[in-house]
């Protein structure tokens, strides 16, 4: 077992957990954080997409214990007081989401592209969301929702 | 009031909850003191199960128990059934050998499930897995389709010596025979049909909860039909009468048909869960999802076309060998028959068809619907044959679809494969079609390809497809062994507000949101003010599910009557309220209106009077305000329209780039086009994905050699451009709405677009075919063999 000290959506916590904990395994089971999703077991899908130190990691490529000390932002800490960040309300606002089960994992993924890129192109966006499948949307309105995000956060709203 | 009514992109009310992380999908779930099972599959594809040695698993700590197929023998759980008996040419009853949920004695498939491990942990659950002792005695395996029919094949069931459940065909053989005998030209082509995995991104799960207090059992599992998994489980095989089974479908993330059957696990949980006294939950993962979902298409076909001097087609002969799996999934037997065959005359005035299927039995996954399901495989090997014919006649491809078009003046008809289509335009959706790629612009973009090294090419296909399953009474004549009509429940609350309850099931659909707009659009209210129930056998009264693109079709004409029923019985109540008769009450936008006065109640004044009768024709009229209908389709719908695809190849590597996605569908009247234009998207995807991407490969033996996301190449977002989408609207003439459906379009009309295009790059090289997945190394080959063969002739 180990001790894990990390902060999660702002939220101090300790986790006691067996060593070989993935991180998606410690959001989900033991702080009960499902909206990090499991879509495969070979890192592909990316439905596991959560923030760790500002940047977009697949949540079951990591063990909770590369975590320690760590901070760790899920989609259920990217809301503030009600109100949805600017790319949830770009997915729902450009319908780029349909089952719903990719969707937390892309807009990790797409919020941590428009940080690095603040205006990215289709192509940029396509290819930054080559680690995260829908089988739904066919990425159509996902890619509109992204680069509208995008704009709205720039815009700071 | 804004309109939320028909036609209102309305932004989706299920939409909040996915993007705050607040979803509630059966994984997410943690009952009480729940345990975990974990299932021990076979590694081989065939082989005799010799002996079962669950000591070292049993000793495991946190273990609870080990299941194998003698337990559920002993209990008599039944085997998981076919929903659909098809008949052979001669009458006879197809070939159903059993589908046990466990192994009996013998496994057929990598991945058929021999034992279940249930323990308190899911590390104690995987660890005894792997301590579950099988020896096996492994016997010769049909890994591919083409082997199961072979002279001295092995055979996969006892009761099908020759590996075939059927033999089925349809059509007039003598007419079709006839026609060809007269016919200037006969155009020949073989195809298969790719095998694909559904893959629905979330992957299949189910938790079983056994009251002992009460004796009742509750599931909920990953389902787009949970009334149809509690009726097979009560009928067939948990043998529990049905008031005794609960099942819940919540949040599913994404079904394409493969989370429309019974499976063994949802089953096994089930029973596992009255076996040891605790909830019992099991997540797939994704190398599990590849050996137990059921997978779809793989056919091979040999297609004929008779056409007359002027390139009128006359008739067509189809043979298709249809993959089937080790065993018949709940509705694999009419995938490859009434889906697919029925479907052969396209959008095309054919006078003669003649089709001939057999099914076979192979050791692998077992085959069934998946998006488009038998219709995708029909417009495929259409739409690659006149394609080819347009080329062996000099004919222009897009005339000679022209030339064969059923008129609009020809509707409804009557096809020669049992179909009756009621309506469509299909000169209409091609002129749409063609004006939104820019036809006359083509050469332009062609050479500008050539500039950079490319070859483009342009590929069409005219399509159409059967959707609303379905009438019943045809259903079950066909051999269909369910009704397939569809139920909802409207509550009209006492201050107004509204909540339905529908036996379909939104699986990423988007039903919260387009069945409230069918109540805005009926009773004049905003969308917020209706809540859509559905996935809980509980709640709702009864219903069918979710698939063939029917839930609009049916359940929202069933949620239609309802509502008509709604309306009718408050203008009894406003006719009450405003002193006149009902027949002069009128009701619109929300409002009970005296016809031709300013006497007016509006709805919710007449919902809560409904509740609160204090003046009120309590002699005639019951209190409440909440009705029920059932609504079984007198006819399937027929959707159509036509998809252009233009790709680059690149002719050094063989990769093919789609650059252009030009479709205009006719799915009938239209509730949400932002939601309607998704489906399509989606469909275009899993389209592109089967044509360029997909498929699922076995070895010769039934190894499976390509079951996870490493090996399986789903589209990325990166392969695929921005989709052009356009709608022609002819409205269903025999259901309430006059929607067609738009589940599948895409997945049907784009596979053989995209071919197409890809062989009409190719053509200057001398490439004549190319099959499905057209990858680049497949791409790269028939090139250099293209180019071998035309230095061979000049040499020569």
């Amino acid at each position: 077992m180990a001790t894990i000290t990390l902060k999660v959506n702002r939220q101090a916590h300790t986790l006691e957990c067996a060593s070989t904990t993935l991180l998606v395994e410690a959001l989900r089971e033991h702080l009960r954080l499902t909206g990090t999703h499991v879509g495969c077991d070979t890192s592909q899908c990316g439905a596991c997409t959560v923030h760790v130190n500002g940047k977009s990691v697949k949540s079951c490529t990591m063990l909770v214990a590369e975590a320690d000390g760590a901070e760790i932002t899920t989609i259920e800490g990217l809301a503030q007081g009600g109100e949805l960040h600017p790319m949830q309300a770009a997915f729902r606002e450009h319908h780029g989401l349909q089952c719903g089960f990719c969707t937390p994992g892309m807009i990790m993924s797409a919020t941590d592209l428009c940080k690095r890129s603040p205006d990215p192109s289709e192509h940029e966006v396509r290819h930054w969301l080559e680690g995260n499948l829908c089988r739904c949307t066919g990425y159509h309105n996902i890619v509109k929702a992204v680069r509208a995000g995008a704009a709205g956060m720039r815009g700071g709203k | 009031m804004t309109n939320e009514g028909f036609g209102a992109p309305v932004r989706r009310k299920e939409d909040r909850r996915f993007l705050l992380g607040k979803g509630n999908y059966v994984d997410d779930m943690v009952l009480p003191h729940q345990t975990y099972a974990v299932f021990v599959r076979s590694m081989y594809a065939h082989a005799k199960i010799a002996r079962i040695d669950s000591a070292a698993a049993k000793a495991v700590p946190g273990v609870v128990a080990v299941f194998t197929g003698e337990d559920i023998a002993a209990d008599g759980l039944g085997g998981l059934p076919c929903g659909w008996l098809i008949k052979n040419k001669d009458g006879s009853n197809m070939a159903e050998p059993a589908h046990p949920a466990l192994a009996q004695g013998k496994v057929r498939h990598v991945g058929d499930p021999v034992a279940m491990v249930i323990a308190t942990s899911k590390a104690a659950a995987r660890a005894a897995a792997g301590l579950v002792d099988i020896s096996y005695d492994v016997l010769p395996a049909i890994g591919l389709l083409a082997d199961a029919i072979k002279p001295g094949a092995p055979v996969v069931h006892d009761e099908a010596p020759n590996n075939l459940s059927y033999d089925w065909h349809i059509g007039d053989e003598a007419a079709t025979e006839a026609a060809f005998k007269k016919a200037a030209h006969i155009v020949e082509l073989d195809l298969t049909n790719n095998r694909l995995a559904p893959n629905a991104i979330e992957p299949r799960a189910a938790i079983g909860d056994y009251n002992a207090a009460s004796d009742h059992y509750t599931l909920y599992t990953t389902s787009q039909n949970p009334h149809v998994i509690r009726l097979l489980m009560g009928a067939f095989t948990l043998h529990v009468p049905e008031h005794k089974i609960r099942v819940v479908a919540p949040d599913v993330g994404g079904g394409f048909g493969s989370k429309i059957f019974h499976y063994a696990e949802e089953l096994l949980v089930t029973w596992g869960s009255r076996k040891v006294g605790l909830p019992v939950k099991w997540t797939s993962d994704r190398s599990e999802a590849f050996m137990s979902d059921a997978h779809g298409r793989d056919h091979i076909s040999h297609a004929r076309l008779a056409l007359d001097a002027s390139g009128k087609f006359l008739a067509l002969r189809v043979h298709t060998l249809a993959n089937l799996g080790a065993y018949l999934s709940t509705f694999g037997s009419s995938v490859p028959t009434y889906l697919y065959a029925t479907l052969l005359s396209g959008p095309y005035d054919l006078p003669a068809i003649y089709a001939e299927v057999k099914a076979a039995f192979t050791n692998t996954v077992p085959v069934d619907a998946y998006r488009g399901a038998g219709r995708p495989e029909a417009a495929y090997l259409l739409e690659r044959l006149v394609d080819k014919a347009a080329r062996q006649l000099g004919i222009d491809r897009i005339e000679i679809r022209r030339k064969n078009f059923i008129r609009t003046d020809q509707f409804p008809y009557q096809t020669a494969v049992a179909l009756q289509y009621d309506i469509g335009d299909y000169h209409a959706t091609l002129d749409l079609a063609l004006e939104q790629n820019d036809r006359a612009g083509y050469d332009k973009r062609k050479a500008a390809s050539a500039a950079r090294g490319k070859l483009r090419g342009f590929g069409i296909s005219t399509y159409i497809e059967a959707c609303g399953i379905a009438p019943s009474a045809i259903a079950g004549a066909l051999g269909a062994r369910a009704g397939l009509y569809e139920a909802a429940n409207v509550r009209v609350n006492p201050t107004g507000s509204v909540t339905v309850f529908t036996g379909t099931h939104s699986h990423g659909q988007g039903h919260e949101t387009t069945f409230a707009q069918i109540v805005a659009e009926k009773l004049g209210m905003p969308v917020d003010n209706v809540d859509v129930v559905h996935g809980d056998t509980d709640r709702i009264l009864f219903g069918m599910g979710t698939y063939g693109s029917r839930s609009a079709a049916v359940g929202g004409s069933a949620l239609m009557k309802a509502l008509d029923k709604i309306i009718d019985k408050g203008k009894k109540i406003a006719a009450h309220l405003l002193e006149a008769s009902p027949g002069d009450i009128e009701f619109k936008d929300g409002t009970y209106r005296v016809a031709g006065t300013d006497r007016v109640k509006a709805f919710g004044e007449i919902a809560f009077t409904a509740y609160v009768p204090h003046n009120y024709p309590i002699e005639t009229l019951e209190p409440g305000l909440e009705e029920s209908a059932y609504y079984d389709p007198k006819n399937f719908t027929f959707p159509g329209g036509c998809h252009l695809v233009e790709v680059e190849v690149d002719p050094d590597t063989g990769v093919v780039d789609v650059v252009d996605v030009s479709i205009a569908d006719d799915v009938g009247t239209i509730i949400n086009p932002m939601i309607v234009d998704g489906q399509a998207h989606g469909g275009l995807a899993q389209g592109i994905g089967q044509a360029l991407y997909e498929e699922v490969r076995y070895d010769g033996e039934g190894q499976l050699t390509n079951g996870s996301y490493m090996d399986y190449c789903m589209p990325r977002a990166a392969d695929l451009p921005s989709f052009k989408v356009g709608n022609h609207v002819t409205a269903c003439t025999h259901n309430p709405i006059g929607v067609k459906g738009v589940g599948e379009c895409g997945a049907i009309g784009v596979p053989p677009a995209v071919i197409n295009a890809v062989i009409d790059a190719l053509t200057p090289l001398g490439v004549t075919d190319i099959s499905m997945p057209a990858t680049p190394e497949k791409v790269w080959r028939a090139i250099q063999a293209a180019k071998a063969a035309q230095a061979a002739t000049k040499g020569a």
